[in-house]
């Protein structure tokens, strides 16, 4: 019993990051439809500025806000430069531009930083843990966990009270009647990306001080998680994306408990596996959003 | 108010719209009649910003906003209440009317939404539903509420009759007589000719593409060789 409260509590940890990573991947996808596999970057890049900054001796509060606006930074700056020569176009172009984004970034790292792993020192209390009953509580997670919750009540407040929040929910609507009613496209898109570079941020955050190191690649993995979750979830419904990411990783923490230890590599394969099951009798995933035609 | 010139608008090598003109003058309630796929959503959509434009020329106010984007149009003072209403399903009656007056300051925004609430007074009651769920008749009156938020100096309407009850196409030649006493300027498009003819001051009448007559109500309904147009809906 107390290991699999442990285990849930470990599950949600990591879920509130994918969580996060998600929802951030569901903003962009709503408002252009554009599946974002450059969402990975907005952690790359920061890493690589945190590499930078921990060697001049900065503390993780400094590092901290600095990787949340290296992240909103670049996935504006990423917008301006890429996806707004492309905003139209057909999905498939979107994604394409995505990839592209990505390999550039990690191209360049690789050519003018290294290809080796920069390596970074954690949080000193990363490893510590809080007895709770029988309980040992990773004082990781209950931060994680904690911010995550203010970031998502901080989200839903902007999404329903504000009239940014309004504009980007009707332009991911129907983005041309949006538009008829005075909604400006640029600032709309912008704030999107602003407000995925923001979620990522927070994410990268924690990923960073998890991980420990950054390398050219070291966008992927989070890209990957948060679209398998904003996929999972129902791609288009911002709840959706919530709710996948902390069912990736309540179900990656699980399988990695339950397995026996000779197939535990299998995890990931396992991971997609259900994925791919739950493709097949939910194809728009858990949240799908119904394609109503409008009449 | 509203001069249109020339103006000519192509779906791939097809015109769905050549050379209209027209006017509107401030406080006049223009009609825009003929049957379907004569271009009468193209005209409006057109002046909107919403299609881009081959030829002609557009001017409200005094300035042109031939090519000009939507949003720009808008804030202008020309709003559209767009064809088959598209108003924001999963949004409440009160955020889609929010979202009609953003181009508005949030004090003036508040006094808006009252005035709309007692102006349609179904709205009030559904205030806090998603609109997704309000049958054709309150959508349609949520979807000229929400373009009224704009305070536009002219606003056009796509069909607004469109679908409804005969009660409800009575509800909305009632709600254009209210909108016109309040000096409203106003360009409706509409397939119910007969009606529309009686609301308005004057009228246009477009066949595939091409306006084909221009009067008063009376005018034109007098003319023999429109006959089918006002009877072939």
């Amino acid at each position: 019993m107390s290991e699999l409260l442990q285990n849930l509590i470990d599950g949600l940890g990591r879920g509130s990051i994918y969580a996060l990573l998600a929802l951030g991947v569901a903003v962009v996808f709503g408002i252009m439809h554009l599946l974002n596999f450059a969402h990975g970057e907005l952690i790359t890049i920061p890493g690589y500025l945190t590499f930078w900054a921990a060697q001049s001796g900065w503390s993780w509060w400094a590092l901290a806000p600095l990787i949340i606006v290296a992240a909103v930074l670049s996935s504006l700056v990423i917008e301006r430069v890429a996806f707004s020569r492309v905003r139209g176009a057909k999905d498939f172009t979107l994604l394409l531009t995505s990839f592209g984004v990505h390999f550039i970034v990690s191209a360049g790292f690789l050519l003018y930083v290294s290809a080796a792993q920069k390596s970074f020192s954690r949080p000193p209390w990363f490893a510590n843990t809080v007895a709770v009953g029988s309980l040992n509580i990773e004082v990781f997670d209950l931060l994680v966990i904690s911010v995550t919750i203010v970031v998502l009540i901080f989200t839903t407040w902007l999404l329903q009270r504000t009239m940014f929040g309004l504009a980007l929910r009707a332009a991911a609507d129907d983005f041309d009647t949006a538009r008829l009613m005075g909604v400006n496209s640029n600032s709309v898109i912008r704030g999107a990306f602003a407000l995925s570079g923001f979620l990522a941020g927070i994410a990268g955050v924690f990923w960073l001080m998890r991980a420990g190191q950054v390398t050219p690649s070291a966008g992927i993995d989070p890209m990957l998680k948060g679209v398998l979750a904003a996929l999972i979830g129902g791609l288009g419904s911002l709840r959706g994306a919530v709710l996948g990411g902390f069912v990736l990783g309540l179900v990656e923490v699980l399988l990695r408990a339950w397995l026996p230890i000779e197939i535990q590599n299998l995890t990931v394969g396992l991971v997609f596996l259900m994925i791919a099951l739950l493709f097949i009798f939910r194809p728009g995933g858990l949240l799908s959003v119904p394609q109503v035609e409008r009449v | 108010m509203l001069e249109v010139s020339g103006l000519t608008t192509k779906y791939g090598a097809i015109s769905a719209l050549r050379d209209a003109s027209l006017t509107v003058g401030e406080g006049e309630v223009i009609g825009l009649i003929g049957p379907n796929g004569a271009g009468k959503t193209t005209l409006l959509g057109s002046i909107a910003g919403l299609l881009p434009i081959d030829q002609g020329t557009i001017t409200f106010d005094g300035a042109s906003i031939t090519g000009t984007p939507s949003e720009k149009i808008l804030r202008a003072g020309l709003a559209l209440v767009p064809e088959h209403r598209r108003i924001f399903a999963d949004m409440t009656v009160e955020e889609n009317l929010k979202v009609g007056g953003v181009t508005r300051r949030a004090s003036e925004r508040a006094e808006l939404l009252e005035e709309m609430a007692d102006l349609f007074p179904v709205l009030r009651d559904k205030w806090d539903t998603a609109a997704g769920y309000m049958s054709g008749g309150e959508a349609q009156q949520l979807a000229i509420a929400r373009a009224l938020m704009s305070q536009p100096k002219l606003i056009m309407m796509d069909e607004p009759s469109l679908g409804l009850a005969p009660i409800l196409v009575d509800l909305v030649f009632e709600l254009i007589d209210t909108l016109r006493s309040q000096g409203r300027t106003i360009l409706v498009v509409e397939q119910n000719a007969t009606r529309m003819l009686a609301a308005a001051d004057r009228a246009y009448v477009l066949r595939s593409g091409e306006i084909v007559a221009h009067g008063t109500g009376a005018e034109l309904l007098d003319r023999a060789d429109l006959f089918d147009t006002f009877v072939g809906g």
